[in-house]
């Protein structure tokens, strides 16, 4: 079928080359972090002879099952450092991406169900403010002035006690975020290459050259993984571990409705959040699966528990139908936090461990690591993030703030 | 959800169940004489293969003992349950040749 608008919507967004025997980088992995790595090493560093390898399709990992929520309401100096830097891109990048995808920023509430839940906002929400990140803590009333379908009824299990407040977080539609990112790749040059598996590393001594893949030897000095929930299947391959565990974690949408949920709900305490997509489906994700899973699916009971989270809080939601349930893998770190930076291999780098959160941090993840790609040294926004720190003991533990909820 | 045999109390829901991660992984016999970097492997760093995984299971709704189990972290499927005091079985020729990062 040929297109029925020629000049106005291009059948393909970029170009399906094969890959060349040689890049001056390669990162591996065609999801959202892996092509703003790219977009930011071509726009921000000059290099365009580069190739995104994708083993699948473009954007078939986490970058299209998240749940879509930016937001940089994050407690640690070095984590509101990086989140906030990514919502600032993001404020920008539909224009200069030239691509409407759907960015709305309809604030976010974290809610509190406990006292310690209370407590622990209002000192997040000091915090950000600290940092110049926009956050406020809104009582129950407030709250349903901000969303009117919470219950804040005291009569429920876990009553709504308050909610921190982040008005400039949001949403977006993640599928056009990665075609947006592709296109302005490919426009510079980047060559992105799907249906790609690395299998294996090419090494001269502890010195990365190149990769082993589906598609033959690509050689490279500079190579950065960034393949989210399969990074210790790379890391292995290329001989070390990393810190990280791979847990399935599903999200969830219903029919669709009319506009009923105005901003995005997020409670760490009952397992669940929720938003709803332009299109009008309620879109609902909850915390991983105890045990590690490649499988990306999850068990259904965790989906049973999320959907009575989130009954408890929007009763109106009662006779809603649920559309499909999917789930992702995702990499998640001890202390909650991600890994940006140099492996024990030389020329090789890691973008790793963004566990259940790592859509919203997507800009702000390619620029660093983009910057310590083409540098050989970390960003001051991803100098903290380093595996050093796992052995120095400076953790940056945000359960709090990540925990389950994204 | 997964069914999941204890060895002492038989076939249960996951539900009953809570995860233990990587098993096999013993507390340094003299904590104090690790390197920095060694006291980090034992602390932050675990095995997280595709594919086969021996790892520590607790029947907390049960009979709440530790036991291991090892399965397939592609299909989530149990290829042995054993007692903690037991080395990890040769589960080869039920996996066929692909146990890459299995290493216990």
């Amino acid at each position: 079928m040929g297109n029925p608008f020629p000049g106005e919507h291009p059948e393909w967004l970029w170009r399906d080359p094969d890959p060349k025997s040689s890049y001056d980088a390669i990162v591996i992995g065609g999801g959202g972090h892996g092509l703003a790595t790219a977009y930011y090493l071509a726009k921000n560093h000059g290099m365009t002879n580069i190739a995104i390898l994708e083993k699948g399709w473009l954007a078939g990992g986490n970058m299209a099952r998240n749940t879509t929520i930016i937001r940089s309401n994050y407690l640690w100096d070095e984590s509101a450092a990086i989140y906030e830097h990514a919502l600032k891109l993001w404020e920008e990048l539909p224009e200069e991406l030239d691509y409407d995808f759907l960015f709305s920023q309809r604030g976010v509430l974290n809610l509190a169900h406990s006292l310690q839940d209370v407590r622990d906002s209002v000192r997040r929400v000091e915090a950000n403010r600290l940092n110049g990140v926009d956050a406020e803590f809104l009582t129950p009333e407030e709250v349903q002035k901000v969303c009117p379908i919470v219950n804040i009824s005291e009569d429920v299990r876990y009553p709504v006690l308050g909610a921190t407040f982040q008005p400039r977080a949001g949403i977006a539609k993640h599928d056009h975020v990665a075609w947006a990112f592709a296109r302005a790749c490919d426009a510079m040059g980047v060559d992105i290459i799907q249906n790609c598996e690395v299998t294996g590393f090419v090494r001269d001594g502890n010195r990365v050259t190149g990769v082993e893949t589906t598609r033959g030897r690509i050689l490279s000095d500079t190579v950065g993984m960034v393949a989210a929930g399969h990074s210790s299947v790379l890391a292995e391959k290329a001989g070390f571990r990393l810190p990280v565990q791979s847990h399935p974690l599903q999200a969830l949408v219903s029919e669709l409705y009319e506009p009923v949920h105005p901003t995005v709900v997020m409670s760490n305490y009952v397992h669940v959040y929720v938003s709803q997509a332009h299109k009008g489906e309620l879109v609902m994700g909850a915390g991983v699966d105890q045990y590690n899973g490649y499988g990306q699916r999850g068990s259904f009971h965790v989906i049973e528990h999320q959907m009575a989270a989130a009954l408890e809080l929007f009763p109106i939601f009662g006779r809603a139908h649920l559309l499909r349930t999917w789930g992702g893998i995702v990499d998640v770190c001890p202390d909650a936090s991600p890994i940006i930076g140099a492996t024990p291999v030389d020329g090789l780098y890691v973008n790793a461990g963004w566990g259940t959160g790592g859509f919203k941090a997507t800009p702000a993840a390619g620029w660093a690591m983009a910057h310590t790609m083409a540098t050989g040294e970390p960003h001051e926004l991803n100098q903290p993030f380093g595996l050093e720190r796992f052995t120095t003991g400076h953790l940056i533990d945000e359960h709090g703030a990540a925990g389950v909820a994204h | 959800m997964l069914q999941i045999e204890c060895p002492w109390c038989g076939l249960r829901d996951e539900t009953e169940y809570k995860y233990g991660g990587q098993a096999h992984v013993a507390y340094p016999e003299d904590p104090s004489a690790l390197s920095d970097e060694e006291w980090a492997e034992y602390l932050f760093f675990r095995d997280n293969p595709k594919g086969p995984f021996a790892e520590r299971w607790v029947h907390t709704g049960g009979c709440r003992k530790w036991f291991n189990a090892v399965r397939d972290t592609r299909t989530y499927e149990f290829l042995a349950v054993y007692a903690n005091n037991e080395p990890r079985p040769d589960i080869s020729s039920l996996t066929g040749a692909d146990t890459a990062g299995a290493t216990a």
